[in-house]
């Protein structure tokens, strides 16, 4: 069976590009009177010759999520449980060569930072770590799972990319999804970001999503680092992967993840930087190419854009996020990953959500249909 | 009306209701309360059995309405048996409705593990009531292995197309030994009209009602159009006749000596 990198390889970026750039009026119209939309359509969406429709975008974007997803927005938490990191990636604020204090929650202080997250209210978790093999491995998240399961009804992780036995083995301790983000699928500026360390290999991450969907997992995140390259083009190959990966992995979900290049620690990226309007467009051109999709926005966003973008497609949304390991009660003043730009708390958020006619959900799966012994 | 009854349980109402996509507890709660239904599918994934006072369980605590848990969310029969245990032990309720649709593109029900999954909760005394394609067979594989019903879609879960399924529901309800509930796809009253007057036993419904501009309207609707249905069914709806009925040409012969 052919694997996404041989699917991958017979693109050429630059060829993609120009496509993109080439799309008309004329594409955009017959892509929004199709019944079902292919992955050219998708280009003419995220075009600039799409720009004049967005407002048509966003009401059907809108009502096709309500018809799927109804009058509902999950919430999740992440928890950070470490900063260490062996890569050095030009972007982000864990890499290898910042020095900062470098953290990785015990067992006692994961408890500690669960009690804190729980109080909000939250049941679906997303713990995120860096990429230290010798310290933050699959023993270890075995070890932080045990801790969480009792206390979650879902857990999602986004950690380095691991090996397909590792994944089978996580899922059956309890993990429901994982993320893991390409960054940008433009190989030569892969290697600039991404200079050193395990991370630097463009390929075994591309396979990764592979990895995780023979190993079972109920679902998978995808996503582009929004900002590194140009984000049409970017995101057209993130849809490619989503569509080969659903006709291939048929029984797994997916869900789409936003992330654009914010402030952090040492980071001077501008050349590539989304606005919002085009953000807009392309979470809705994902909705109107993907329709059971589902469409996560995190607190790297303004509380103006949350507000607005939850009725536009989106299915799931962070809230209260601490980006640091320990930042919810252990040790609140470490280094954050990237910087929240919408500080509200998950109350808030919830009545948010409520104020505009939908229902928050916390908890929408049972840690029971996946265990082996019922109510452990 | 005749009272529907499955398993030990009976109904007046003909219209059963999905609990999903509501924007608020209390808007569903009217909905269902608009609607006269007695029967709610509630997502055992989506009920809260920590906190003491689920809202959507608190929502639906009336007299009139049973439980109805679904095993939405699984992806098959092992996964389906673990949530209808947890389902029984938390609601103290033999019902379940089996959901096993491991596409989450269509949700689309697989029907071997809901055969697996049906002959096991059988045998461990639920009440089951399987959501399947529109397959004439497996309906009475079903009933071979032990269901109290079947659930037959219309159309894809969500899709609001109505019943493009009709000519196998036809075979469906013709053979059927139990009730059959006509599930998933209903996207008007006409459709469930439509359903009940052909003689199904039952409709489900959901997103028509939940994402509808006035839900608890188009709950009362939906109330109408299936007592409409089913009052027409009993009453005998008269043949519809395609043109005029010429006099007897090929059984003339048989009157000539009279």
């Amino acid at each position: 069976m052919m694997t996404f990198k041989e699917h991958f390889d017979r693109y050429n970026w630059d060829e993609v590009a120009s496509s993109i750039l080439l799309k008309t009026e004329a594409d955009v119209e017959a892509a929004l009177a199709a019944p079902r939309r292919t992955l050219e359509d998708f280009k003419a969406l995220i075009s600039p010759a799409a720009e004049p429709y967005l407002e048509r975008m966003a009401q059907i974007s809108h009502q096709t999520t309500q018809k799927r997803f109804g009058n509902t927005i999950q919430l999740f938490a992440p928890m950070y449980l470490s900063n260490e990191c062996n890569n050095i990636c030009t972007y982000c604020g864990f890499s290898f060569n910042n020095k900062i204090k470098r953290k990785t929650l015990s067992a006692a202080e994961i408890l500690q930072e669960i009690n804190e997250i729980k109080k909000h209210g939250f049941q679906h978790i997303l713990l995120v770590t860096g990429e230290a093999n010798h310290t933050v491995h699959v023993d270890y998240f075995l070890k932080a799972i045990d801790i969480i399961k009792p206390h979650f009804a879902n857990i999602s992780i986004e950690v380095q990319p691991l090996e397909q036995d590792e994944y089978k083995t996580l899922h059956e301790a309890g993990v429901y999804s994982v993320l893991v983000y390409q960054e940008t699928y433009h190989k030569e500026a892969y290697r600039n970001y991404h200079l050193k360390g395990k991370k630097s290999n463009f390929y075994y991450r591309l396979e990764t999503p592979d990895r995780i969907g023979r190993a079972g997992m109920h679902k998978i995140g995808l996503g582009v680092l929004l900002g590194l390259e140009d984000w049409r083009t970017d995101s057209f190959f993130c849809a490619l992967h989503l569509d080969y990966l659903q006709k291939r992995y048929w029984q797994t979900k997916y869900s789409i993840s936003f992330p654009r290049i914010r402030p952090a620690e040492g980071v001077d990226i501008t050349d590539h930087l989304i606005k919002d309007r085009e953000l807009v467009q392309l979470i809705c051109a994902y909705r109107l190419l993907n329709e059971d999709v589902e469409i996560s926005i995190s607190t790297r966003e303004t509380e103006k854009f949350r507000n607005h973008i939850l009725k536009l497609g989106t299915t799931t949304i962070s809230a209260g996020s601490k980006t640091n390991p320990g930042g919810y009660s252990v040790d609140p003043d470490t280094l954050e990953q990237f910087e929240i730009s919408d500080e509200r708390s998950a109350a808030e958020m919830a009545t948010i959500i409520e104020k505009q006619g939908y229902e928050p959900i916390w908890k929408d799966w049972d840690k029971n249909f996946q265990s082996n012994k019922l109510f452990s | 009306m005749q009272k529907l009854t499955i398993g030990n349980c009976q109904f007046n109402s003909r219209l059963f209701l999905g609990t999903g996509k509501f924007g608020s507890p209390q808007r569903m709660e009217e909905a269902v309360l608009a609607s006269g239904t007695e029967l709610v599918t509630v997502a055992m994934k989506r009920i809260d059995f920590e906190t003491e006072t689920d809202s959507l369980l608190a929502h639906l605590h009336h007299p009139h309405i049973n439980l109805l848990p679904n095993t939405s969310g699984v992806r098959n029969a092992k996964e389906a048996v673990f949530a209808a245990q947890l389902a029984r032990e938390a609601l103290e309720t033999n019902l379940v409705k089996l959901e096993i649709h491991p596409d989450p593109k269509y949700l689309l029900p697989d029907p071997i593990e809901t055969l697996k999954a049906t002959e096991e909760l059988a045998k461990l005394g639920f009440i089951v009531l399987p959501y399947i394609h529109a397959d004439p067979v497996l309906c009475k594989r079903l009933e071979e292995a032990g269901t109290a019903a079947v659930m037959p879609l219309g159309s894809p879960i969500g899709s609001n197309k109505g019943l493009k399924t009709f000519d196998f529901l036809e075979i469906i309800i013709e053979q059927s030994n139990v009730p059959v509930i006509i599930d998933a796809g209903i996207g008007a009253p006409s459709h469930a009209a439509k359903a009940m007057e052909m003689g199904a036993d039952a409709v489900l419904v959901n997103t028509a009602i939940a994402v509808a501009g006035n839900p608890v309207q188009m709950a009362s609707a939906f109330k109408l159009a299936v007592e409409a249905g089913r009052m027409a069914y009993e009453a005998k709806l008269s043949k519809a006749i395609k043109g005029a009925i010429a006099s007897s040409p090929l059984t003339e012969f048989l009157y000539d000596d009279l």
